[in-house]
């Protein structure tokens, strides 16, 4: 009866209630919709780093991450690349040539990371073959054919077919330079990427450079599901008999990793700060109610009704204030953070903004039901604390004198 | 047998430099079974008398004795338990819960005591009907005429099966007819149960139904007379 008796009690004064409500039902919302937002930015953008730059699993020799040595490579890496393909879930695993260099074009010139790569290959492994937005993927040009981004075709002013300068160190640390011709342009949506890396054939590179044909870099791998992650890495690790660097993105790229346990982190802080907003509003209405019902509580106590049962009821009676306001809040936040899973919010307005940072312009935002229920939770919790001074004011009445309150 | 026995009971309130006696020493003894009118005029010390009796006001000094228990001499929740047990409180303005109906009213006592569903349910059911609003056991008090709710208050009270029933100005707010009606009802219901009934009143009307008239002033017993009434 208790129970009933709180909620009941809610609806005592309909207009005062529903403006609480009201306002928690839009704090919850405003919580769960950026929660939902910025966990499905930092997914996609989690996505994107694995499939157009990272892949999932990265093989070195060891110290190769830490120097970059043009002379440090894996020996026997297409024995390795193909027993790796052979491993369950690995969709593709391609060898690259990786190197600094400096690439000039008629009018300027720019440090980039040279990535000599197998081009089938590659295309199970990164997505940049989809990503070409003028020419072709390695087709149209014969010799040497280059594929750069958009951003550095932009600062060399190049375009299809133009003519390109690489000047890179050969195994005996000689400069030489090769001259290629752009076959395609790419644009992933990462202006820092785009400007920074080009692909050029392994072979061609592997030619210029002296670089055996069985060598590489670097190996990177790709995977049909990121669950799998762990046990395809410890296979990998066998298949190498632990003597390369076998590494998850995760490790390669710790930031990526954070980065949305950082967004989760985040919006927890920016949902507490709504509540504990909330939470003085709703500290003020259970003030009023107690106020109001001075004589009704001191009756209750009168007749046998304890402290704990008032303090509870009194509680109670905050928690479920909140938690109408916080169910609500969270219902219509789920089910727009699920239509935002197949609608993405656009926010190409900003898009250049977005792409500086690596982002995507359309975001799908990602429903995480473990959220929803911590909110709820803490909805809880707010009712819970919002409750306690009005509590402590009603327990506080003296029956006797509440009783002759007129 | 006494049910309740007071002794020198005293309550003295301090208002500021002035010191008031509502009620100075009192010595008094109930009876199973009595219906007793507590009367005097406003500020007499009647309701104060009231309160300490039923365990709502601390006493400056005396006891206050119920069944043996020295009522003051518990602790707060043992306090609230047995006013929970052994007292039925009727108020002048009712004070019935506005959001349950007369029913939950009744059985929400009973409730508080750990009693089954099944014996609240008949129990309740029981003393409306006793009561004369059976028919309105789903209605709010708001619903409800002054009368009719004074009438779930006695059978809320009487819900508890207390050792007696304090009635603070219960015919107040009610109109002639009301009470005539209400005192009849209290009149049967304190022989059919046997539950003692000590009112505190200045109305002519409950004095003339009262078989015990207890007359203070000042805080003191000015008078203790018993009538033989039908």
């Amino acid at each position: 009866m208790l129970f009933s008796i709180s909620w009941r009690n809610i609806w005592r004064n309909k207009v005062r209630s529903l403006v609480i409500i009201f306002s928690i039902t839009l704090g919850i919302f405003a919580g769960v919709i950026s929660s939902a937002f910025f966990k499905g930015m930092a997914i996609q953008r989690i996505q994107k780093v694995i499939k157009t730059e990272l892949s999932y699993i990265q093989i070195h020799n060891p110290g190769f991450e830490q120097t970059s040595d043009f002379t440090n490579f894996i020996i026997n890496a297409e024995g390795i690349t193909q027993s790796i393909r052979k491993i369950p879930n690995v969709t593709g695993a391609s060898r690259r040539m990786s190197i600094q260099s400096m690439a000039a074009s008629a009018e300027t010139a720019s440090g980039v990371l040279i990535s000599g790569v197998f081009p089938e290959e590659e295309k199970q492994v990164t997505n940049i073959s989809t990503k070409i937005i003028d020419g072709k993927y390695f087709e149209g040009i014969k010799r040497n054919p280059v594929v750069i981004g958009k951003k550095l075709a932009e600062k060399l002013n190049v375009k299809v077919r133009s003519k390109i300068v690489i000047t890179i160190q050969d195994l005996d640390n000689n400069i030489t330079s090769g001259a290629f011709r752009v076959a395609g342009i790419y644009s992933t949506d990462n202006n820092m990427f785009d400007e920074a890396n080009i692909y050029v054939r392994f072979s061609d590179i592997q030619k210029l450079t002296g670089f055996p044909i069985n060598g590489a870099h670097e190996i990177a791998i790709n995977i049909s599901d990121n669950k799998e992650l762990p046990i395809i890495l410890d296979k990998v690790k066998d298949l190498t008999n632990n003597n390369l660097d076998v590494k998850s993105w995760k490790e390669l790229s710790p930031e990526m990793n954070y980065l949305t346990e950082a967004m989760d982190m985040y919006m927890y802080i920016f949902i507490v700060i709504i509540l504990l907003a909330l939470l003085f509003g709703i500290i003020n209405t259970m003030l009023m109610v107690v106020m109001e019902r001075t004589k009704e509580i001191g009756m209750l106590m009168a007749i046998g009704m304890n402290k704990t049962k008032v303090f509870g009821m009194i509680v109670l009676e905050s928690v479920l204030l909140s938690l109408t306001g916080g169910v609500i809040g969270v219902v219509i936040g789920a089910i727009s953070a699920k239509y935002g899973e197949t609608h993405p919010i656009d926010l190409s307005m900003w898009a250049q903004g977005y792409q500086q940072l690596g982002y995507d312009a359309f975001v799908y935002t990602v429903l995480d039901p473990e959220m929803l229920v911590n909110i709820t939770i803490l909805v809880i919790i707010t009712g819970v604390i919002a409750a306690i001074y009005p509590a402590y004011k009603a327990l506080r009445n003296d029956p006797a004198d509440a009783l002759r309150i007129e | 047998m006494n049910v309740i026995e007071i002794k020198s009971l005293t309550k003295i309130y301090n208002g500021g430099e002035v010191k008031v006696k509502a009620v100075n020493g009192i010595d008094i003894n109930f009876k199973q079974g009595e219906f007793t009118a507590v009367v005097g005029p406003s500020g007499s010390g009647k309701t104060t008398f009231l309160n300490m009796l039923g365990g709502l006001d601390r006493p400056t000094s005396g006891e206050v004795i119920i069944g043996g228990v020295n009522v003051w001499g518990l602790s707060s929740r043992q306090l609230i338990d047995f006013r929970m047990n052994n007292i039925g409180f009727v108020f002048q303005s009712y004070n019935l819960i506005p959001v349950l109906t007369a029913g939950e009213n009744v059985e929400f006592i009973m409730q508080l005591q750990g009693k089954p569903k099944k014996e609240r349910d008949l129990r309740t059911k029981e003393l409306l009907e006793a009561v004369g609003i059976g028919d309105r056991i789903k209605s709010r008090p708001s619903k409800l005429s002054g009368g009719q709710q004074q009438r779930v208050a006695v059978a809320r009270a009487l819900a508890s099966k207390p050792e007696f029933i304090l009635a603070d100005e219960p015919t107040a707010n009610l109109d002639s007819s009301s009470t005539t009606s209400l005192l009849e009802l209290m009149s049967q219901m304190n022989k059919k149960f046997n539950t003692t009934f000590i009112f505190a009143t200045h109305d002519q009307r409950v004095m003339d139904k009262a078989r015990r008239i207890v007359t203070i002033e000042d805080g003191k017993i000015l008078s203790d007379e018993y009538f033989d009434r039908e």
